[in-house]
């Protein structure tokens, strides 16, 4: 491992042309490949979800039934994206994708700690995605919660999606066992704790939650499957079940799981603002006590989702202030966001854009949460479609935005190429604008009554839900053009990406673009953390 | 792999991105966080025990004297010793005794399938008699007998993945892999087959005894 294995060997050699072939991908054991099938395993599901809600959003531009004509079928497709988008999509979106990638060259390691684990993992979320599949040939139509005991009666095969969603877990929480191991055994030399770059951080206590709540969820939903099979009396009411327990059971997962989506997406915020701003980053530990006590607090919270399903008020009011809890991790995040950039030598690179619309549509998503941890607003905001707009707020305008800006920023690590930036501020545009003249309309509608899961409305809704699809297709055709730049600047890009094109003084930007197939020619010694900033920026002129 | 021929099989095998003790630690921590979330799934099943015995007390209390504690008892008993002969395995992969590590696993996984047999038997019983979900007896005694059903039939699936698992490191001690360098696979097989073993310990006195 040591003479041979350094500058001639490695000439025009990277962990893309290394090997060739499908199989070579097929039975890959490197990170950065697997973390390359899961990007394009997700972005197919975020397709396939983002067709069912154009699909929705078609079918509500104008009041009465228009393309579907039975409300049943709207039924499924509201499950659909919620499923597809949840479980196949963002949960693993920035973890299993960015992180795979990332994690290991950002801790100057030479793979995760169990490199088979994490193919194997890949191969079991293929499963569950098979699974879910064949589901399609009886839709299930129980909303992506599977609520107890609709979900128990209802005919369609929730049996087998369920069973799906539990195979996905199990990926899920095999690459947070993974990702927990990497970061205790395998840092470089000189990598302390307080060294991680605060992605890594986001990456742990996302790694955290995946291994310590998916079990439950995993577990809930194989009771699910035993009631509807077996039928064992557990949440079903007719045989002395309690579906109230399975919400309990369901959020203690389902609402961790927000965080699963969102924590890595921080860290990505965290990693992009100072290289951009040229400062270090204000208030490192902060940020990274942040992440560690918003995962902590996650777990604690799980009832703010039931304030009407009849739990009792004094757990209703324990719940609803544990919720406002995480505005204060939350909150000391964006501040110090905001305070890196001041006074910083800002570039309004795409990544850098992205970074700043995600401070912005979070402080939206945080604000409204607070609307919904009250108790007294919740009871009126309670599904409409207030929440509808403020869970976007939180999913696509956090997590989306955050993946969408990491693909951005660390594309020329991953693909060795540089993408058309004015193509990309085009899609930026269209994915800003869209996004937010599909969902504040929403904000209006779900303060004047109006429901979610439903096809249909009243006429004095028409305006607002006309804006929402029109700002729906745009956002659409937003990440479309975002994704398909990406795509043909990998494809056929000529302009190559040098070692460290964005002035980062993090690891993986400290080798060659596209990284070697063993991550560095030499083991790093590490000698500070990743955040100090001060030079003047080299990127205009690479 | 590629140098495997040319070296005896002894010592611990070539990983290409850490050394064999990080690989040791990094093995063994991955177990232990394994395990925890094996006691976050059953966590669920304790709590809706708990739950239920609350709602339903004299529904559990009749319930817990249908099941045999004898036979419950045995089974303690049974898995108790193959967690002291997994024990015993490690130390004798610490000291490269592969011999012996053959026996005492073979004799783990022999227990293993003693607690099944036994199993199966108070199965078929309940099954005859009518206390199947399904069944006649079944809804007198719904909620613990789908709690005992799941908690079971949920435990029995792991005493196979363990054995599965012991059969593995058995293979290994064949070829004579173990020594005092070199032990991860009996140690984290036997880890989980510790918490196998431990799970029973509660399950044991929750539905056979307090009832």
């Amino acid at each position: 491992m040591n003479a041979h294995s350094d500058t001639a060997h490695h000439e025009g050699k990277n962990y893309l042309n290394h090997e060739r072939g499908l199989w070579s991908w097929l039975t890959t054991t490197d990170h950065k490949r697997i973390g390359l099938l899961y990007l394009y395993s997700i972005l197919t599901f975020f397709l396939a979800g983002g067709v069912f809600a154009l699909l929705m959003r078609t079918e509500l531009a104008r009041a009465g039934a228009d393309i579907i004509q039975n409300p049943e079928v709207y039924n499924v497709y509201f499950t659909l994206h919620g499923v597809l988008m949840i479980f196949m999509f963002i949960v693993p979106g920035i973890p299993a994708t960015m992180g795979n990638f990332l994690l290991p060259l950002m801790i100057g390691a030479k793979d995760v700690a169990f490199p088979r684990l994490n193919l194997f993992s890949w191969y079991i979320y293929v499963i569950g995605a098979v699974m879910a599949g064949f589901a399609l040939i009886h839709p299930p139509d129980t909303g992506w919660t599977f609520y107890a005991p609709y979900s128990i009666k209802s005919g369609s095969s929730v049996v087998l999606m369920t069973a799906a969603a539990f195979v996905l877990g199990f990926s899920s929480i095999l690459t947070g066992l993974n990702f927990i191991v990497t970061i205790h055994k395998l840092r470089a030399p000189g990598m302390t704790w307080f060294r991680l770059p605060v992605f890594v951080w986001g990456t742990y206590a996302t790694a955290v939650i995946q291994t310590l709540a998916t079990p439950v969820v995993g577990m809930t939903l194989v009771l699910l499957l035993m009631e509807r099979v077996m039928g064992v009396g557990v949440f079903n009411p007719d045989l002395g079940g309690d579906p109230v327990l399975f919400e309990h059971l369901f959020w203690f997962y389902s609402h961790p799981v927000v965080y699963i989506m969102v924590l890595p997406a921080f860290g990505v915020i965290g990693e992009i603002i100072p290289v951009f701003s040229r400062k270090p980053l204000f208030g490192y530990k902060a940020v990274v006590f942040a992440s560690v006590a918003i995962a902590g607090v996650s777990f604690i919270v799980w009832a703010h989702h039931m304030f009407v399903a009849g739990i009792s008020d004094t757990a209703a009011k324990v719940f609803s202030i544990l919720t406002f809890g995480v505005a204060i991790p939350t909150a000391v995040k964006v501040f110090n966001w905001v305070s890196t950039m001041y006074k910083g030598s800002i570039t309004f690179a795409t990544p850098m854009l992205y970074a700043i619309a995600f401070v912005f549509l979070f402080m939206i998503a945080g604000t409204t949460g607070i609307y919904l941890a009250t108790l007294a607003t919740d009871v009126f905001y309670h599904d409409t479609y207030f929440v509808v707009a403020h869970f976007h707020y939180t999913i696509q305008g956090g997590a989306v935005i955050g993946l969408i800006a990491a693909l951005h920023f660390w594309f020329p690590k991953m693909s060795g190429k540089m993408y058309n930036e004015t193509l990309a501020k085009i899609a930026f545009v269209l994915v800003v604008v869209g996004f937010n003249l599909t969902f504040l309309p929403q904000f209006v509608l779900g303060m004047e009554g109006m429901p979610r899961r439903y096809y249909d409305y009243p006429p004095e809704f028409q305006t607002l839900h006309t804006i929402s699809t029109i700002g729906a297709f745009i956002n659409g055709i937003g990440y479309t053009w975002a994704l398909l730049n990406l795509a043909f600047a990998a494809l056929f890009g000529k302009v190559k990406a040098p070692a460290n094109p964005f002035n980062s003084l993090s690891l993986e930007w400290q080798t060659s673009s596209p990284p070697p197939h063993e991550n560095f020619h030499t083991v790093p010694e590490v000698t500070d953390y990743p955040y100090a900033y001060g030079r003047p920026l080299s990127y205009e002129n690479h | 792999m590629s140098h495997a021929s040319a070296q005896p099989l002894k010592g611990p095998p070539h990983i290409h991105h850490m050394d064999s003790v990080t690989a040791y630690h990094a093995a063994k921590l991955g177990m232990w966080l394994f395990l925890a979330t094996e006691i976050l799934l059953f966590a669920v099943l304790f709590t809706a025990f708990a739950i239920y015995r609350w709602y339903n007390l004299e529904e559990f209390h009749a319930g817990s004297h249908h099941l045999n504690w004898i036979l419950g008892m045995t089974n303690t008993a049974v898995l108790l010793f193959s967690s002291f002969t997994a024990a015993l395995a490690v130390d004798a992969g610490q000291k490269g005794n592969n011999k012996a590590v053959v026996k005492l696993v073979g004799v783990t996984i022999a227990c293993g399938a003693i607690f099944l047999i036994i199993k199966y038997f108070e199965y078929s019983s309940k099954y005859h008699h009518g206390y199947f979900p399904g069944q006649a007896n079944y809804l007198e005694f719904k909620n613990f007998l789908g709690l005992y059903y799941c908690m079971t039939g949920l435990h029995a699936l792991h005493v196979i993945i363990g054995m599965g698992l012991l059969t593995w490191v058995l293979l290994k001690a064949k070829k004579d892999r173990f020594s005092h360098d070199y032990y991860t696979p009996v140690e984290i097989g036997a880890l989980y087959w510790h918490l196998v073993d431990l799970i029973w310990i509660y399950l044991f006195p929750l539905l056979y005894l307090v009832g």
